[in-house]
């Protein structure tokens, strides 16, 4: 590998390659994947990874340019990294794929998810909802006098904390979009 | 110029554009108006197979012998769903095929329709693109983009689903050259600088090997004839994988035969001890690394491959190149060339003596003695007696099928088509008559097992109507020769389910499809007998009786390293004892 083609924000920035590309470890690396908006495109790409075992943590897909009929497909994908390279290759390999990023190794980026909680009590736990709501910056979107419904946007680390502390205060119903994702910068 | 046809008219019109002179199927009620087209013209030959599957292998036979793309045409639901083995099969191996399927109309798709199958659902994994037709004007720009998908980059089958009423419908004809190919163009230069530090490496290599595959015979003649030179001029030994034979000649000065399991003692030796392998269209496939933990431990690894997932996938490579063979090889003899044809010649001369020393073990040594034949020395006369003849093999998958690997030389590219990714029993037969259609003066052979030609046996129907003298050579065992090899080795001599009673009088079937039957168990009798069917002028079934207890070796039991091999003949067991495991 050569020393001066090493990726902005890849760990391999380092005097030494530090990843030893047959370690047993496993990795989450989010990946995005432009489609054409065709039938049977997220079958795809779906059949690919339970067809060679590769793991989907996430996945989300919508159609973002409507003139060209193409659509962004976000996965968060876990594997050594010889399976992720393998994951991004046969990626390649679709006809209709246009292009696949790795973000977790093509420098910082944003992944955001959104997340609705329902959450029925009253009294005191419905009141320490709607305050840890608040600090979290989930908006009420729905409520009921037994109930309110939240939503937030956030990494999904932030959605989980969020969802272990209401759990205790009557979290009923939930619904995650997946994650979305972009590098920062242009 | 705006053409207005008929989905079924645009189908032939597309096929006759890309210029697709024979077409294998077996009609249906959802492509019964594509047929009534095929009717109405003299362009296009089709060939009424007996089996959707044999169609498939057919079209693979026709596509690996002339480089072209074969063609398939079939009906809904069971006809398509008997094509999926043959598709499988054409996509491990790589061979351009385009696939007509008929589908119910669009309006009763979803409605579990009489023959309605959901094909491309079914197909998605097992072809390298597939696509459901719903609208006739977009049906000839999908065929089109079809053949060009199916013969570039890493070949493969594509699918086209056609449901009735789109073969009914008007729309408008789009010629080949108005289409868009641009989304689909895989890489074919190599990356320059890759080239030249694999250039780099190859001049100071002590022990170098060329490792060569399939990709070289897809790539096109050129590759292999590049391949040949960069041999020669550099004196780097060549072994290949059963799908690249002939790539190098057989008869070749730096051939070392056929590596992996059945591979020559020689040739995998050769890949355990050198120092710089140059994997030239191959992938490190299972039945070649053996364990991979230990597989060729001491080299630096380069690998020229059009796919970019095949690289990395099983072994780590030091310089990957992705790009066509034939153009990578190119620009690789030109650097070379131009940096002034170095090689490390002493190294490689002692390099070169190490391999003779394997080559003297004589690996693939065998008894032919008393009255009873050996599949072996069948090969080897059949050899001796159509050496220097206009000569194709197709094989089915078995014991049979490694014995013709090892004791077949093949001097040219695609002149070998056998099932080597899927292995599929069933390929040889409807493989062979696809060769001899295309190449209807060549002598054609299929070396069969009796089990493996049995499973489409009944092609010698289609090779009787079409006057397809294919040659059916069945070195008959009465037994499931491999399969009860493993058992014998591997399973305690416990011959679970591979002996069939009751197998047919191969002369008398022959005879009732009315080709012609020779029978032959005498040694003695075996070249008289060779000749005959070589002589006839028509089909012929040659049912030879031999050994029903041979194996076939050299064998690396799965999960061995290449330098733990298991060794046929007792006398050559000694020989090993004291060389060939010391020497690596």
């Amino acid at each position: 590998m050569s020393a001066l083609n090493i990726k902005k924000g890849s760990s391999a920035h380092s005097a030494y390659d530090l990843k030893n590309p047959n370690a047993d470890v496993h990795e989450a690396h989010t990946l995005t994947v432009t489609v054409d908006n065709e039938a049977g495109v997220l079958a795809r790409v779906i059949g690919l990874f339970s067809g060679r075992g590769y793991n989907i943590e996430s996945l989300t897909v919508a159609e973002i340019n409507e003139e060209y009929h193409t659509s962004r497909i976000t996965i968060v994908t876990t594997g050594t990294p010889q399976v992720i390279e393998q994951i991004k290759a046969q990626l390649g390999r679709i006809v209709p794929v246009h292009s696949v990023h790795d973000l977790t190794v093509e420098g910082p980026y944003l992944e955001r998810e959104l997340a609705l909680f329902k959450v029925a009590g009253t009294g005191d736990k419905r009141v320490e909802a709607l305050r840890l709501a608040d600090i979290f910056r989930a908006n009420v979107v729905d409520s009921t006098l037994e109930s309110f419904v939240f939503e937030m946007t956030g990494t999904s680390e932030k959605i989980d904390a969020f969802a272990d502390l209401m759990r205790p205060l009557g979290l009923i119903e939930t619904a995650r979009t997946g994650v979305a994702a972009m590098a920062r910068g242009a | 110029m705006k053409r207005q046809m008929s989905g079924a008219k645009m189908i032939i019109q597309a096929l006759k554009d890309q210029g697709v002179d024979v077409v294998f199927g077996y009609p249906g009620g959802a492509v019964l108006p594509i047929y009534d087209e095929i009717f109405q013209q003299n362009d296009i030959r089709h060939i009424l197979v007996r089996h959707e599957q044999a169609a498939v292998h057919a079209a693979e036979g026709y596509a690996r012998s002339t480089g072209k793309p074969g063609v398939v045409l079939v009906t809904s639901g069971p006809g398509a769903t008997n094509a999926v083995t043959g598709m499988t099969d054409a996509l491990l191996d790589s061979i351009p095929l385009v696939i007509l399927t008929g589908q119910v109309p669009t309006f009763m798709i979803g409605n579990d329709a009489f023959q309605e199958a959901d094909t491309v659902g079914i197909t998605r994994p097992c072809t390298k693109h597939n696509w459901l037709v719903k609208d006739t004007d977009k049906l000839a720009e999908i065929i089109h983009e079809g053949f060009h998908i199916a013969t570039s980059g890493r070949p493969g089958p594509v699918l086209i689903d056609v449901p009735k009423d789109v073969q009914f419908a008007d729309g408008t004809y789009v010629p080949p050259k108005k289409v868009d190919t641009s989304r689909y163009q895989p890489q074919i230069k190599g990356d320059i600088k890759a080239i030249t530090a694999l250039v780099e490496m190859m001049e100071k290599a002590e022990r170098p090997i060329l490792y060569t595959g399939g990709g070289v015979i897809n790539s096109g003649p050129a590759a292999s004839q590049l391949l040949r030179e960069l041999a020669d001029a550099s004196g780097i030994p060549v072994t290949s994988t059963l799908m690249g034979l002939g790539a190098y000649p057989a008869s070749g000065k730096n051939w070392l035969g056929m590596l992996g399991m059945h591979g020559l003692y020689e040739a995998n030796l050769a890949m355990h001890g050198c120092d710089l392998m140059i994997c030239v269209g191959a992938r490190f496939d299972d039945r070649i690394t053996g364990r991979v933990e230990d597989f060729s431990p001491h080299s630096k690894k380069a690998h020229i491959d059009i796919d970019p997932s095949s690289i990395n996938k099983v072994v780590h490579t030091d310089v990957p190149i992705v790009g066509d063979i034939g153009h990578v090889l190119e620009d690789l003899l030109k650097i070379w060339k131009s940096r002034g044809r170095k090689v490390n010649k002493p190294a490689i001369g002692k390099w070169w003596k190490q391999i003779e020393e394997w080559r003297a073990v004589n690996c693939l040594a065998y008894k032919q003695e008393g009255k009873i034949i050996k599949p072996q020395y069948a090969l080897e006369r059949l050899e001796a007696l159509t050496k220097g003849m206009d000569r194709y093999i197709t094989t089915e998958v078995g014991q049979h099928q490694m014995w013709a690997a090892q004791f077949l030389g093949f001097d040219e590219p695609n002149r070998l088509m056998t099932s080597g990714g899927l292995g599929t029993m069933g390929y040889g037969h409807p493989s062979s008559l696809g060769v001899q259609l295309a190449h209807p003066d060549a002598l054609v052979i299929n070396i069969a097992g009796e089990g493996s030609w049995l499973m489409n046996m009944q092609e010698m129907g289609t090779a009787v109507q079409y006057r397809l003298p294919a040659k059916q050579f069945i070195l008959n065992n009465e037994r499931l020769g491999m399969v009860r090899q493993w058992q014998e080795l591997l399973h305690g001599e416990r011959y679970s389910a591979t002996w069939q009673e009751a197998l047919p009088d191969f002369v008398k079937l022959a005879e009732s499809f009315g080709a012609k039957g020779i029978r032959c168990s005498d040694p003695a009798d075996l070249d008289d007998a060779i000749m005959e069917m070589i002589k006839h002028d028509g089909p012929v079934i040659f049912d030879c009786l031999v050994e029903k207890h041979e194996n076939c070796f050299p064998m690396i039991p799965s999960g061995s390293p290449h330098n733990e091999m298991l060794m046929g003949d007792a006398e050559t067991q000694g020989v090993i004892g004291n060389t060939g495991a010391v020497l690596v």
